[in-house]
């Protein structure tokens, strides 16, 4: 039994903004596998519950005509490992959301609930920042785009206004032609887990696949929010896959745009040092998923 | 041996599988009242006074107790049998209710109410005034000269007892020893160490949380389901608590999820009884939630183990020091019994020349209760003996597997404190077996001189354990038989299933015994304190051996109560009317009894001329077979001449105890630069005596080592020092392994009869929960040469340790 004042299943976003409009005390609900365990704790007991979850528009991945792909943000992360489209474009987005909790949560939580969490750990995120994802968001006003990089505003905080749902996500056809990537979770065990460190990485790589056209890297739980390190990745374009000295420098350099803190999960160095490790090996393995060949 | 030593499939897993199978909250009837215990936000203090009002008015609260409202009995928790001698009784330190609050999330108040959610909200609304004290939450705060004392009514400080032991001389002290170390081997042909080691707090996490529900019946007895796994126990502990007699109460216990030792210990059914006696009597159901588990109930201790150790350059133990402290938490529970119990087996383990010199002490602080768990003190001692064991080899360059073949246990060793002994000894068998399994001579070769940053290495660790508590504890058992018409047996045992397989090796023992199949055998599995024989319960690696002998004794019993029948069947006319439907049968058996054993007329057939097997009544031998045991069942039972209901009870009370041991080998491989260890192989090697059932024996296996394994790697309880408040109370933050992070476990028995046990058995239960975590710690010291001292391993620790060594 949850400590909940009300429950409304939505039957369209319109709907859902109307209720949340309507009640100042509701929150939206879509998988519940964040929301009913702050319920739970007490830190939204008493709360209206606006379903978003039985929406049939806000489900499913799209290729829309000009070659962009659409993701719901209702879709959960199985359907999202499942789906062709997402195997095909993107596989390093269905693999990272893939290791999400266990198959149970895999089921019910979504992809639209884990960006809009704003946690910095959520698992889908630093794959997120690195395809330059755009979120729709419907609210009273209106519909609006916003950047993945402008959405979060702190640890747990987003743009996001209460009344608006996240419709879907856009990713762009430049973010993911030519481009390969590798989404490392690092946690205390290998399920059942939320990242002590998440990191993306993305690469293009020339037609002689010997150098770095363009790279991205995406961290989560290096910062407050999830986060790109640019910088880094300026480094490295144009250097070639094996140049070692280069990646080294690459991975040393993501340590001065991150932003880790000590906590009792896990201390800002063991951070750094995964920081700076991962990015190396999410480097190696994204070279070898576009083909490239690492000397060992 | 028939049945014993077969692997029969569970008696419960039908049930288990399909979900049929009824736990304590499948049970609960419907209108029930939902409690809700009120817990303290400060670690240490007093409570003043507590303001009701708000949540008095939440709908559907039914009644609120507090501190204040609680019986003034104190009274003990540990599930240990109780002592009719004053200095043997476990320590009674706590109330139902605690007003003087010792740590974060003291029970000071309760909520009755009809919902679950209204019981919540109500909680939440109770406004608490405490006098605070400052949080004395480790060890060393709390033996701090001027510490304040957390219970000086029943001690002047917050040492619940210190204990000393030592193995050569009564009077030794490792100070004399190296004195003498010194004298006889010269300074330079010694090396001393001195280390010291941690083990965490550890949550059992048993996947059923701690849940009951209680009435009180129409003659006034307050009647407890509950999850535990010692009903007798609980039962006395309730009464104690309540001040009421032993009589007025009952103890339910059905199917369990788990227990581990944390149900070992009486933990809210005192609380659950005390309830519906507020409320009339009404059932009022209690499931403690697993935030409040894992702060609220007890932990497995942590212990730091000081430890010096000399070793002689050819490789001799000469002596060693253990000085133990066990972080007891708020309350006694188990008391000293456990760090006694560590302190016991460190001395032990190894043959020190010249001496062993132990110290253990169990001090209260401020924090989370420690108590029973799974090996009960000896997963600590053995990290603290197999830490010491591969560094001491190290010091002086040898291969820890031959210092431990050179100066470990034998076959021989006789616990001078209490006298146990092996009956039966495998443990170098064990030793082979194991090094073999995992090719120890080519790896420890293969992986010397390793770079990289990813190294792999193997390691060893081994153990010995105790079956069951005699002579230090009372060990008793009881087993009931009531034979049916059909010739099937209900089996009662005092001794509970608790997710081991308890019910089915007694019923594989009472076939056995019987001469009744398999499955002709119904165990009752729910143990009710009103009507089921006597048993302290599954603690302590017992029920095997010591109810077994209560079950085996009951079955022999009860075997020779049907064939006394028989006899009396074949010596007498068939005159009533039960038996003329077997007349023909009954009087064919008697001439061939006859005609077989060459008896004379009038010469009477008596029961030993008489056997059971495979549920037929025979001539002792085999041959021939008269009839079916349900033939005597059924005219035993309805006979006008003579009717008999044919049962057994017995109780046995044991005075026998035997050493089981064995050992881990494991080969890692640690990723230096994450800090990430992998098993990529794993064997324990188990000297138990006879096995009952192979096959729920290597389950008993899987599952301890998986524990160990997170003992070893990512488990711990984390408490803030500040405040007392455990950080990560839930299981998402508190890490046990999940399926993904335990690999292939292999298992093999070292199959060794042993002369004590019923069926040459001897202990399993806990024992594969020791090794696994200090052979890995071995492991990652032959892979990159680092000493981990503190368990868990975790990555964040192994990097800070290949920091500073300069690997990573």
């Amino acid at each position: 039994m949850f400590d909940i004042s009300s429950f409304y299943e939505a039957k369209s976003v319109k709907d859902a903004i109307d209720a949340l409009v309507r009640d100042p005390n509701a929150q939206i609900i879509s998988g519940g596998t964040d929301v009913l365990i702050r319920v739970r704790e007490g830190k939204d007991a008493g709360r209206s519950l606006v379903s978003i979850h039985n929406i049939r528009e806000l489900k499913g991945v799209s290729l829309l005509e000009n070659g962009d792909i659409r993701i719901g943000a209702g879709t959960a992360f199985t359907h999202i490992t499942n789906d062709p489209l997402i195997q095909k474009y993107i596989p390093m987005l269905g693999e990272a959301v893939d290791t999400v909790g266990g198959p149970q949560i895999r089921n019910m939580g979504t992809i639209g609930g884990n960006i809009c969490n704003g946690a910095t750990s959520a698992d889908s995120a630093s794959t997120m920042w690195t395809l330059e994802a755009e979120l729709v968001l419907e609210g009273p006003e209106g519909e609006r785009k916003v950047p993945i990089h402008e959405f979060y505003t702190g640890p747990g905080r987003t743009v996001r206004d209460r009344c608006e749902v996240c419709k879907y996500f856009i990713i762009h056809k430049e973010a993911d032609e030519g481009w390969y990537g590798q989404y490392i979770k690092y946690g205390k065990r290998k399920a059942m887990e939320i990242a002590t460190l998440g990191c993306a990485v993305r690469v293009k790589l020339t037609e002689d696949k010997k150098r770095v056209a363009d790279v991205r890297l995406g961290y989560g739980v290096a910062g407050p929010t999830p986060l790109r390190c640019r910088k880094a990745e300026e480094l490295l374009k144009g250097c070639e896959v094996n140049d070692r000295e280069a990646v080294s420098r690459f991975a040393k350099t993501a340590l001065t745009e991150v932003n880790p803190r000590t906590s009792w999960r896990a201390s800002k160095e063991f951070r750094l040092q995964l920081i700076e490790e991962l990015a190396k090996r999410g480097f190696v393995a994204a070279v070898e998923r576009a083909g490239g060949v690492i000397h060992a | 041996m028939k049945v014993v030593g077969q692997g029969q499939i569970r008696v419960d897993a039908y049930g288990k599988v399909t979900g049929e199978a009824k736990y304590t909250a499948d049970l609960e009837p419907k209108d029930i009242l939902h409690g809700k215990v009120v817990h303290s936000t400060i670690a240490n203090g007093l409570v003043k006074r507590f303001d009701l009002e708000k949540a008095l008015k939440v709908p559907g609260v039914v009644k609120i107790l507090t501190c204040f409202d609680v019986p003034d009995c104190q009274y003990p928790t540990a599930g240990h049998p109780w002592s009719t001698e004053l200095k043997h009784q476990d320590i009674c330190d706590r109330k139902i209710l605690n007003q003087r609050v010792r740590l974060y999330g003291d029970d000071i108040a309760a909520v009755i109410a009809e919902t679950e959610v209204a019981a919540t909200q109500a909680a939440s609304l109770i406004q608490v005034e405490y006098e605070e004290y400052e949080p004395i939450v480790t060890v060393e705060a709390a033996m701090k000269e001027g510490a304040t004392p957390l219970h000086p009514d029943i001690r002047r400080d917050n040492v619940i007892v210190h204990s000393h032991l030592t193995m050569g001389r009564p009077d030794f002290t490792f100070e004399q020893g190296l004195q003498e170390a010194k004298e006889q081997y010269g300074e330079e042909n010694i090396v001393v160490l001195e280390d010291t080691y941690y083990t965490p707090r550890i949550s059992h996490c048993h996947i059923e949380l701690p849940v009951s529900w209680a009435y009180v019946d129409v003659n006034g007895k307050v009647t407890v389901t509950s999850s535990t796994q010692i009903p007798h126990i609980v039962r006395r502990c309730v009464a104690q608590a309540l001040g009421i007699d032993i009589g007025k109460v009952r103890i339910i216990k059905p199917y369990i999820g788990g227990g581990f030792g944390n149900k070992q210990d009486v933990l809210y059914e005192p609380l659950n009884a005390f309830m519906t006696m507020a409320v009339g009597g009404r059932p009022v159901r209690l499931e403690i939630s697993r935030e409040e588990t894992i702060y609220g109930t007890r932990t497995r201790h942590a212990i730091e183990g000081r430890t010096k150790g000399i070793v002689a350059r050819d490789g001799r133990l000469l002596a060693r020091k253990l000085d133990a402290y066990a972080n007891n938490g708020a309350y006694a529970s188990h008391g000293h019994a456990i760090c006694a119990n560590c302190g016991n087996v460190y001395k032990g383990l190894y043959r020190d020349e010249l001496g062993t010199e132990v110290d253990c002490s169990t001090v209260y602080t401020s924090s989370p209760t420690a108590g029973a768990m799974r090996a009960y003190g000896i997963p600590q001692a053995v990290w603290f003996t197999e830490c010491q064991a591969d560094d001491m080899a190290a010091a002086i360059d040898m291969d820890p597997l031959e210092f431990r073949l050179k100066n470990g246990v034998q076959g021989d060793y006789v616990d001078p404190s209490n006298g146990i002994a092996f009956h039966s000894y495998g443990l170098e068998e064990c030793i082979r077996r194991g090094r073999e399994y995992i090719g120890w001579d080519e790896k420890r070769k293969l992986y010397a001189n390793q770079t990289g940053p990813v190294r792999r290495g193997v390691g060893m660790a081994m153990f010995i354990y105790k079956s069951g508590v005699y002579p230090i504890s009372l060990e008793t058992a009881s087993a009931r038989m009531v034979l049916n018409q059909d010739g099937s047996i209900q089996l009662f045992m005092g001794a509970t299933e608790i997710g081991q397989g308890a019910d089915t090796v007694f019923t594989q023992m009472a076939a056995e015994t019987t001469g009744i199949s398999f499955d002709r055998i119904y165990i009752v599995s729910t143990q009710d304190t009103d009507t089921t024989p006597f048993d302290t319960g599954a603690y302590a690696s017992r029920q095997t051996y010591v109810s077994g002998m209560a079950c085996k004794a009951c079955g022999e019993e009860l075997r020779r109560r049907i064939l006394e029948y028989a006899a009396y069947m074949l010596n007498h006319d068939v005159t009533d009317i039960s038996k003329t439907v077997y007349a023909e049968q009954v009087k064919k058996a008697a001439a061939d009894v006859r005609e077989v054993l060459g008896l004379q007329e009038g010469e009477e057939i008596t029961e030993d001329m008489l056997d059971l097997v495979d549920n037929q009544v025979v001539v002792h031998g085999g041959n021939p077979i008269l009839f079916d045991v349900a033939v005597v069942a059924e005219v035993a039972f309805y006979s006008l001449d003579r009717s008999v209901h044919i049962t057994a009870e017995v109780t046995h009370q044991c005075k026998s105890n035997t050493f089981a041991s064995g050992c881990c080998f494991v080969d890692v491989e640690v990723d230096m630069p994450l800090g990430l260890v992998t098993v990529k192989d794993i064997i324990n090697v188990h000297d138990s005596g006879t096995l009952i059932n192979p096959e729920t024996a290597k389950g008993q296996v899987h599952g301890g080592m998986s524990m160990s394994l997170g003992f070893g790697l990512s488990e711990e309880m984390l408490v803030d020092e500040k405040t007392g408040r455990v950080l990560n109370d839930n299981l998402l933050d508190y890490k046990i392994p999940t399926a993904m992070d335990v690999p292939d476990l292999k298992v093999e028995f070292v199959v060794k009869h042993d002369p004590t046990g019923p069926f040459g058995n001897k202990a399993l239960g806990e024992p594969p929960a020791i090794p696994v975590a200090p052979a890995i710690r071995n492991a990652i010291l032959h892979a990159t040469g680092v000493h981990m001292n503190t368990a868990p391993m975790t990555a964040q620790r192994l990097i800070e340790k290949f920091k500073e060594q300069g690997l990573i």
